[in-house]
């Protein structure tokens, strides 16, 4: 009894912070920008592409999630300089340019690397906790989760450029008239929030290897998880990680992933009945 | 803000349009005559496919719902066709269960959506992960302990063997021609009837609601019940189209509700045209030659030229096709018609 429990409590774990992990750069992109980027897990699968290369290369793994946050940030800001800049404002076509962004990236990642896996082996090992065996890496992977949780929050509340970006999102006109330039924010926003997705795709690419579709196993959930979460990108994405995280964890855990993922989306659709715009939606200020 | 269907649209349709109509249901009817059965064939499939079209772009152009999943009717509809058929063999009674369910399924999906009054963005998000887990859902159901009535459901195998539509009194099921005949006059009967509902109080009330929803509730309409009509009939529309997919290639697969799929009904209604009913017809066509021909030549990924298509359509012609052809034509025509094209812009 004890040992299912913590077996549960695990599993939930794990499923919270690979939540926290797929959808985190989607809601600070959404929270702070009211873009929904549906290539967004397009831009997990190159982050795992680029963690794959870097470790081929000789890299250690650390050095390897390092490079691949930078590579997908900078290749968020060139789409944003690119495309989603021309859009602002125009919600549903942003949403179609990103899922035309998001069919070509595939296509373009299919011919030139081809449609089979690839993966990196990694030697963390279980440890036992009593009769508990736990794997090293799925801690790790939780313990980076919240890592990225944290550096978020404390990069939005400590910095100066923090202070930027949450004065644009509250008030872009008003921002821009006391000297900030808006569309830089949006800039390294969606930079931001690309290496974030990045940071997730190598983070996970030991645990699920990578093809050219990676990206579909894991857009739903995040895509539900943001728009549940709501416009507040840190408290909505966390709320809502801990809601579904828990659902998911042990629906998956005593019947099947498909039946947890089912599971999930009608829990989403109840709770949007009666919080339209998400948990958050009502909150005025915060993160 | 572009105008989605133009303003006189709510006016009886004019002469020219029934005559356009009336040309083409003789050109239908009598093409069979002249061309191969291998065209039959793939002129078929896209009228079935257009179908899919119209359901989404009647959401969007009329009411202002922007519903990415459309293809989760499309695929209710072909697996309920199949497994009913299969079942009972009664393929007509099976196409009235592939229309009623995908329905059933839309007025459940849309109560909790448009009574929840979650925002547009919000809605069209949300459909699309509805497509994309039934997708997987069905992919997983590939043992043999998910058999509905006598037919296993097969997972990603799909099932095949569907049988075509035999009507009662018909000796056999549809032959190619017949199902040519079939798609060609479920597409016109749907085209027609969907641009004759812009002209009857419900479709003139859909219409003010995309325009001025708040308006039309001080009026005293209930716009959460409009638009969740707009959406159970979409559903059917999307139904239907299914249904003769199943007909038409007698099978069916998960590849029905997948990603792919759904955003090549947005690239129909994109490319041909969003503000028009023909538009996404002709759209339709374009696209899937130009997929069966990629796939043919084998220049390479079909999505990678898809994706490309959506992002420059979206970014540099925003109208479509047929519109952004429209504007071009009455510019070179004359300046009257280019002084209506600039008021129909200020207006709304």
């Amino acid at each position: 009894m004890v040992q299912q429990f913590a077996t549960g409590a695990y599993l939930v774990l794990f499923s919270v912070s690979t939540l926290v992990l797929i959808s985190l750069g989607l809601a600070v992109i959404f929270g702070l920008m009211r873009v929904i980027n549906l290539a967004h897990g397009e831009f997990i699968m190159l982050g795992a592409y680029c963690c794959v290369f870097s470790v081929k290369a000789g890299m250690p793994l650390w050095a390897a999630f390092a490079v691949s946050a930078l590579a997908i940030g900078v290749f968020g800001v060139f789409v944003e300089r690119v495309i989603i800049r021309h859009l602002y404002g125009r919600l549903v076509d942003t949403l179609l340019a990103t899922w035309g962004l998001s069919l070509f990236i595939v296509g373009a990642v299919t011919t030139f690397l081809g449609p089979q896996g690839q993966g990196i082996a990694t030697d963390f090992g279980n440890i036992s906790v009593g009769s508990l065996n736990l794997s090293v890496y799925n801690l790790i992977l939780s313990a980076i989760a919240l890592g990225m949780l944290a550096v978020t929050w404390v990069l939005a509340r400590h910095t100066r450029f923090g202070l930027l970006i949450r004065g644009t999102m509250q008030n872009a006109e008003i921002a821009s008239a006391m000297g900030v330039s808006p569309d830089r924010v949006y800039m390294v926003t969606f930079g931001f929030g690309s290496a974030l997705a990045g940071l997730a795709g190598a983070v996970l690419v030991p645990l699920t290897g990578v093809s050219p579709t990676l990206g579909l196993a894991f857009v739903a959930k995040a895509f539900i998880t943001v728009i549940t979460g709501g416009q507040l990108p840190l408290i909505g994405t966390a709320t809502a990680s801990a809601l579904f995280g828990t659902i998911d964890g042990i629906l998956a855990y005593v019947y099947s992933s498909v039946v947890g993922e089912v599971g999930l989306l009608i829990v989403a659709v109840i709770v949007l009945r009666l919080l339209p715009s998400g948990i958050t939606g009502r909150m005025r200020s915060g993160l | 803000m572009a105008q989605e269907f133009a303003s006189d649209a709510a006016l009886p349709p004019r002469p020219a349009w029934w005559a356009f109509v009336a040309i083409s249901v003789i050109v239908l009817i009598t093409l069979p005559w002249f061309v191969d059965i291998s065209l039959q064939l793939s002129l078929s499939l896209a009228f079935v496919l257009s179908l899919l079209a119209l359901s989404m772009s009647f959401l969007w152009g009329y009411v202002g719902i922007l519903s990415f999943g459309q293809t989760v009717f499309y695929g209710l509809g072909g697996y309920c066709y199949a497994l009913f058929a299969m079942n009972f063999g009664y393929t007509g009674w099976a196409m009235v269960v592939a229309l009623a369910l995908p329905a059933l399924f839309g007025l459940v999906l849309g109560y909790f959506m448009i009574y929840g009054r979650i925002s547009d963005i919000y809605l069209s998000v949300i459909t699309l992960v509805v497509t994309l887990i039934f997708e997987k859902a069905i992919r997983s159901t590939s043992g043999p302990e998910y058999v509905v009535g006598s037919v296993r459901l097969n997972g990603q195998n799909g099932i095949p063997g569907v049988p075509g539509l035999q009507l009662p009194g018909m000796s056999e099921p549809l032959s190619i021609e017949g199902v040519f005949y079939l798609a060609s006059m479920a597409m016109v009967v749907v085209y027609v009837g969907l641009r004759l509902l812009l002209t009857t109080p419900f479709g003139r009330i859909l219409v003010g609601i995309r325009e001025n929803e708040r308006r039309m509730q001080l009026l005293g309409y209930d716009s959460r019940r409009y638009k969740l009509a707009a959406f159970v009939l979409s559903g059917a529309i999307a139904g239907l189209s299914g249904a003769l997919y199943a007909v038409w290639g007698n099978f069916v697969a998960p590849e029905m509700f997948n990603l792919n799929q759904a955003a090549q009904v947005v690239i129909w209604v994109i490319v041909g045209g969003r503000s028009t009913l023909i538009g996404p017809i002709v759209g339709t066509g374009v696209i899937q030659s130009l997929t069966v021909w990629l796939g043919a030549s084998g220049v390479g990924q079909v999505t990678l030229v898809l994706g490309f298509i959506l992002m420059v359509f979206v970014l540099a012609f925003r109208e479509g096709l047929l519109p952004t052809l429209g504007a071009a034509w009455r510019a070179i025509v004359g300046r009257s018609g280019a002084m209506r094209n600039a008021r129909s812009g200020h207006h709304g």
